[in-house]
């Protein structure tokens, strides 16, 4: 039985979460309403939430007359290599920091702690040197190789925590059976550590699918857009279209808020992991 | 599992192996990638800062040793862009902090609902910048039709005139400290309520029983008890205050006359459209260089010597 005290503290917390709440949501209702609705309703005073027609016109202009399928594509590759080279490459540094006693291990750790405080946009300019001497401007491959620098850092960190705190028992026993370590590293490390690759791997995959600035620097040819770039183009390109610049947007941002609602617990993982154990 | 368990030994973390070749195979990949992306383009990053910079193919970049540091102290429109950078960390860190904190310990009072809010406040924080930079964008249109200017008409009746928000250089940095507040109150409530929900309930019924009122108990038992937690919020909130670049970029371009330029932008309008990449990379050599002096003090004197 609640107190009425209580009652009422309890009603004004939500009045003020839901007041929060509606805070955050509005903005995006209102991108909703107006990439659904026809052209010349959008720039209305006063402004509507609810459309008159609803029309996928938008949609439809944005994936035929503006090459947004190939945009889309290039951003999954681009995401998906980045995700499953840096999930791999990143757990083998953490597994050998975890385990291993090797020449030069401190070094790399500090220097992998350095970069982690470090801005990534600082580094952009010799990137761009680098990787325009390699060849390798105007090439997703350009981009992989660059966002797997830049997410190695921070998933070996996340991840050679993970590793210190599994047992070492199952993989003496391997040892003793004759396995090896790269046994052990695919048979027992990895299968355990599940939960934790997983949260590696949708933060991974969300840089990669979301970086703005190196994507701009990298590419300037229209056939190697990636989303964001495609997005901020589109803007600059129809700066009166909204509905078409909201339409590409909603489609970029769909899969990710599809991913954070079903896959939370991983996030929230993600996030409290090293921030509230201090 | 079960089978391998039962020749499992009793003794617990056996001293870490020294082994020749094993370690290196599982670190190379990585370290590569490292390397060269990561390492070489830092110390690189330097070597350029110290000379006059040329990218075009057949000319040969003159050494200035420390001219480009200094150019930068003589450079009004850096000062102009250290300035706002500042203003947006002093404004939106602790906004940041002050809402996440009233959400997260709100969420963490309410008996139903905690991850229906905590995900409809964490919405902005999993979209991406260039999104929520353009929606801005729109929401702050100059004219009537902009339903910032709208609401403050024509609901509250604030203003009487439409606000040309990202036109001036005070609203527009308005607008995109708003922004920034907006996207990133989320995060850090997400992480607050965690570490809320770590704290004993005996704590604050002890507390109360002594007759402490719930101020005393927020300023004596939960600071105390999140201090960790805050300072390492603190810490990455203010790095990322000095990084702004995306809105900023998007939404004024560093526009009307530098006057909302912030310094990574800056660093980038002279290094890609101006082809300064000597004095670009200086300037972000002096970003890291406050930054790590911030990060720094932060982390000695607001960290406890001993650990709770």
């Amino acid at each position: 039985m609640l107190r009425p005290q209580k009652f009422l503290s309890h009603t004004l917390l939500y009045a003020a979460l839901i007041f929060g709440a509606l805070v955050m949501v509005i903005p995006f209702l209102y991108m909703l309403s107006t990439a659904f609705k026809g052209q010349i309703y959008i720039l209305e005073v006063p402004p509507s939430f609810l459309p008159k027609e609803i029309t996928l016109q938008n949609f439809v202009d944005a994936w035929q007359s503006n090459n947004f399928a190939r945009y889309f594509g290039n951003s999954l590759m681009v995401a998906l290599a980045t995700t499953a080279v840096s999930l791999v490459v990143s757990a083998m540094l953490s597994y050998a920091l975890a385990r291993f006693d090797f020449f030069g291990k401190n070094i790399l750790f500090y220097a992998i702690l350095l970069t982690l405080m470090l801005p990534n946009l600082m580094l952009i300019i010799p990137e761009f040197v680098l990787v325009k001497n390699l060849g390798l401007r105007n090439n997703l491959f350009g981009l992989v190789l660059v966002y797997l620098a830049f997410s190695i850092p921070l998933n070996t960190f996340l991840l050679r925590g993970f590793f210190e705190g599994l047992p070492r028992e199952l993989e003496e026993a391997v040892l003793i059976d004759g396995g090896s370590y790269w046994t052990i590293f695919w048979r027992i490390v990895m299968p355990l550590s599940t939960p934790a690759l997983a949260t590696v791997a949708i933060f991974t995959f969300l840089f990669a699918w979301d970086e703005f600035t190196w994507a701009l620097t990298a590419i300037d040819d229209p056939l190697w857009r990636t989303l964001p770039i495609a997005i901020a183009t589109f803007h600059g390109e129809h700066a009166t279209q909204w509905g078409l610049v909201f339409a590409a947007s909603l489609t970029a941002i769909a899969p990710v808020i599809f991913v954070f609602v079903s896959l939370q617990r991983y996030f929230v993982k993600g996030l409290t992991q090293g921030a509230v154990r201090g | 599992m079960r089978s391998l368990s039962l020749r499992a030994r009793a003794e617990s973390a056996p001293p870490k192996r020294r082994l020749f070749l094993t370690p290196y195979f599982f670190v190379l990949p990585a370290a590569l990638v490292f390397a060269v992306f990561m390492l070489y383009p830092l110390f690189e990053a330097f070597r350029m800062s110290l000379f006059d910079w040329k990218i075009t193919p057949g000319t040969t970049s003159l050494f200035v040793g420390f001219e480009n540091y200094a150019h930068a102290f003589r450079d009004e429109v850096f000062w102009m862009a250290l300035r706002n950078t500042a203003l947006y960390t002093l404004v939106t860190v602790p906004g940041q902090m002050i809402l996440a904190m009233l959400v997260a310990l709100a969420l963490d009072a309410v008996p139903r609902g905690k991850v229906l809010f905590r995900t409809l406040f964490y919405l902005p924080v999993v979209t991406s910048w260039v999104v929520v930079s353009l929606l801005f964008v729109y929401l702050f249109e100059s004219s009537e039709a902009g339903l910032v200017n709208y609401f403050l008409m024509h609901i509250v009746h604030i203003i009487s005139e439409p606000i040309p928000w990202l036109r001036e250089p005070g609203p527009a940095m308005v607008a995109i400290m708003t922004l920034g507040i907006w996207k990133g109150v989320g995060w850090s409530a997400v992480i607050f309520l965690a570490a809320l929900q770590g704290i004993s309930a005996e704590l604050h019924e002890a507390a109360m029983i002594d007759g402490a009122n719930g101020w005393q108990r927020f300023w004596r038992i939960t600071v105390p008890m999140l201090r960790p937690t805050l300072v390492f919020v603190l810490v990455l909130l203010v790095i990322g205050g000095f990084n702004v670049f995306i809105p900023v970029y998007l939404m004024t371009g560093g526009n009307p006359l530098h006057r909302t330029e912030t310094i990574l932008t800056y660093m980038y309008n002279q290094a890609f459209n101006f082809l300064e990449f000597g004095y670009g990379a200086a300037l972000s050599y002096i970003l890291a260089a406050i930054i790590f002096v911030i990060s720094f003090v932060q982390i000695k004197f607001l960290r406890q010597p001993v650990e709770v």
